[in-house]
């Protein structure tokens, strides 16, 4: 393998935990609700698919575990936003502390343990084609599902009836509700969907990048997806193209630490969030970028009328 | 039969006040019960946890140590979330706020006078303000989100500390470990009890009381209150929501920076990769569970602190890993919101004759929005 074909599937394999978990967001916020609890449902999938993969040896019941663990903590956050109209901000911030804690409890008696890792499917025949071979069809499975992932949504959420509906949901309640959408219902399921890619980009990490547990180990990844959201103005090939550029930038420094040039490591460790900053203000700068396509019921709690 | 909320008339003050009461119990149930999952006797970890911190007078001089930070961030976060400003950084203002500082000793060692300490005091202030400036600026100048800026500033801030004792900082004689020079003399806060309480305490009293009084009697309270409630009724009244970001993170940030150089100053004593034990993020929960009312938040900020020495308690005597700790502060910030939402509805049963139900309701509204 060169040393390119190297340095791009390590930008691959950081990439992918941002683009599951941002892709799910997507939908979230598109259907008109703010989950902040990424970092909470990714770090509680990243425990549950760890623990679950260790103690009964498969990876694909960890990732299993993960999923269920993800979509778990985000129906907490449904049933507080959507059915009691907390605060989502708030409840947001408290699915995340929550998560974080919860993790480190469950993962306490996980710690330094050797993980089971997710092989790679390699496609047989293609892996041999110069240059692309090894990169396009010799990946982990969870990488082709990310893919799928995106193109499903941007075809469902442009081109299908249920994509029209979560759309008219998340740009104005009140109307779609009047169409007789169950606003609510709709609102559920999306955070669901939101919560299963956040517990996969949780698997991704504990089974996949660094097939261990270590406590805290999303590192922010999560609040950067959500970051990747806002930059991707809601459309998912801006996203996808997103979560790559981010996955560089956390290479980049990883990479350049390796080297050992003389810039402090914790400086380069500061990169991806310095870049996070830069993109929201250089998307924010654009005002008619950003505005066009936010959701216009973005945060806003919805009392159906009975 | 169903359940559903119904909105009250009126915000309800009896539930505003009940609804954190309700909530810590909900949390303890909730707690116990996990106590009895890991299979610990769950009244005996109750106790350790809530209880015993306050049994001894060594335990509760370490729960006012933990306090004061909580409760000196907290009040500032409950300004800032009372105007709608969501500064979430706290954690990163705090350490920068500790990092300035401890210029005073790391630079200037020689200079020992109470002044010494006084500018060490002010620069933390300085500190914590000026790096929450940034989202601040960023937000009024970019519109950018300032939830995202001030958390992904924690990050950075932690690994600017992180550099700052590794390398240029690192104490010459000490060892090769992580940390800066020890403190000594004016460059530490009076102590008194045993040796844990310091000046500290007082100035996270003071900051209380003066924004209770602040955020009572005074425009600016006023001011804060209406543009986070009702923004457009504040702006008719000439109130400015920039200029309110502006103030609300150089206000929290400010606090939050005196508080990490209080930490590093008071019980720490020097500075070392990880001065906070989640102060900043924690602060968030004193401040709901206080009602965002500086009085409220010297209780709320009183029971977080026991729950973090409760915690190291029951790790000792039962060997139940610190983390229920945060567990605990989780789901407490998670019974307050769902409690909170009682001030404004209320539960009720419905049965069958859903339409019925649903005629009077649509009456209701509708005398209602003739009303407004």
């Amino acid at each position: 393998m060169s040393a390119y074909e190297a340095i791009i599937l390590t930008i691959i394999t950081a990439s992918t935990p941002l683009l599951l978990a941002a892709i799910g967001e997507l939908v979230v916020e598109r259907s008109g609700v703010l989950n902040l609890g990424i970092e909470g449902m990714m770090v509680m999938g990243a425990v549950t698919g760890f623990a679950a993969s260790y103690v009964t040896g498969s990876p694909w019941l960890g990732v299993l575990a993960a999923v269920l663990a993800g979509v778990a903590t985000s129906m907490l956050f449904g049933l507080l936003t959507q059915t009691l109209m907390t605060n989502q901000v708030a409840t947001g911030l408290a699915i995340t502390l929550l998560g974080l804690g919860l993790s480190g409890l469950i993962g306490s008696g996980f710690v330094g343990l050797p993980g089971v890792k997710l092989t790679s499917v390699s496609i047989t025949g293609l892996t041999d084609l110069p240059y692309v071979g090894r990169l396009v069809f010799d990946q982990d499975p969870l990488v082709y599902l990310s893919v799928i992932l995106t193109l499903g949504v941007a075809y469902i959420l442009k081109h299908t009836r249920v994509g029209l509906i979560i759309r008219a949901v998340g740009q104005n309640h009140h109307s779609a509700h009047a169409l007789g959408y169950r606003v609510v219902t709709v609102r559920y399921a999306c955070i669901a969907f939101g919560g299963a890619t956040s517990g996969l980009a949780g698997a991704y990490l504990s089974l996949v990048y660094t097939p261990q547990w270590i406590e805290n180990m999303t590192a922010g990844r999560g609040w950067i997806a959500l970051a990747l959201v806002v930059f991707s103005t809601w459309l998912p090939a801006r996203l996808a193209a997103g979560a790559y550029l981010f996955g560089g930038v956390w290479i980049l420094g990883l990479y350049a630490q390796g080297m050992g040039i003389g810039i402090p490591a914790q400086l380069l460790s500061s990169l991806p969030y310095v870049a996070t900053i830069l993109a929201l203000v250089i998307i924010s700068t654009n005002r008619r970028l950003s505005v066009i396509n936010t959701p216009a019921s973005l945060g806003q709690g919805f009392v159906p009328d009975r | 039969m169903q359940l559903i909320l119904e909105k009250r008339s009126q915000a309800s003050s009896i539930m505003n006040l009940w609804s954190p009461v309700l909530a810590i119990f909900l949390t303890i149930i909730m707690g116990g019960l996990i106590f009895a999952m890991m299979g610990k006797p769950p009244l005996t970890a109750l106790y350790l946890y809530f209880i015993d911190p306050l049994t001894s007078w060594w335990s509760i001089e370490e729960v006012l140590v933990k306090a004061g930070p909580l409760v000196l961030i907290g009040v500032g976060l409950a300004v800032c979330f009372k105007a709608n400003v969501w500064n979430i950084g706290a954690e990163g203002q705090l350490t920068v706020g500790a990092l300035m500082g401890a210029m005073v000793p790391v630079l200037w060692g020689e200079w020992q006078s109470p002044l010494a300490l006084l500018a060490m005091l002010c620069l933390g202030a300085l500190g914590g303000a000026l790096f929450g400036l940034i989202p601040a600026w960023l937000k009024t100048r970019f519109g950018v989100n300032e939830i995202l800026t001030s958390l992904m500033l924690v990050y950075i801030a932690q690994l600017l500390l992180d550099w700052v004792v590794r390398g240029p900082w690192k104490d010459p004689q000490g060892y090769n470990f992580p940390k800066s020079v020890a403190f000594e003399g004016w460059h530490l806060l009076p102590m008194w009890g045993d040796g844990r309480m310091h000046l500290g305490l007082i100035v996270s009293l003071i900051a209380a009381l003066v924004l209770f009084w602040v955020m009572r009697h005074t425009l600016k309270g006023f001011e804060i209150k209406v543009v986070g409630s009702a923004p457009r009724a504040g702006a008719f009244a000439g109130f400015s929501h920039l200029k309110m970001v502006w103030f609300c993170f150089a206000l929290s940030g400010a606090l939050a920076g005196l508080a990490g150089l209080i930490e590093v100053a008071g019980p720490i004593g020097q500075l070392q990769p990880h001065i906070s034990p989640n102060y900043g993020f924690t602060a968030i929960i004193v401040a709901f569970l206080g009602r965002l009312n500086p009085l409220g938040v010297i209780f709320a900020g009183l029971l977080l602190a026991v729950s973090y020495i409760g915690g190291e308690g029951v790790q000792i005597e039962l060997g139940i890993s610190d983390k229920t700790t945060q567990v605990f502060q989780g789901m407490l910030l998670f019974f307050i919101l769902m409690c909170d939402t009682l001030i404004l509805y209320r539960l009720k049963w419905i049965g069958r004759q859903v339409n019925q139900g649903s005629q009077v309701n649509q009456a209701r509204k509708l005398s209602e929005g003739g009303a407004s």
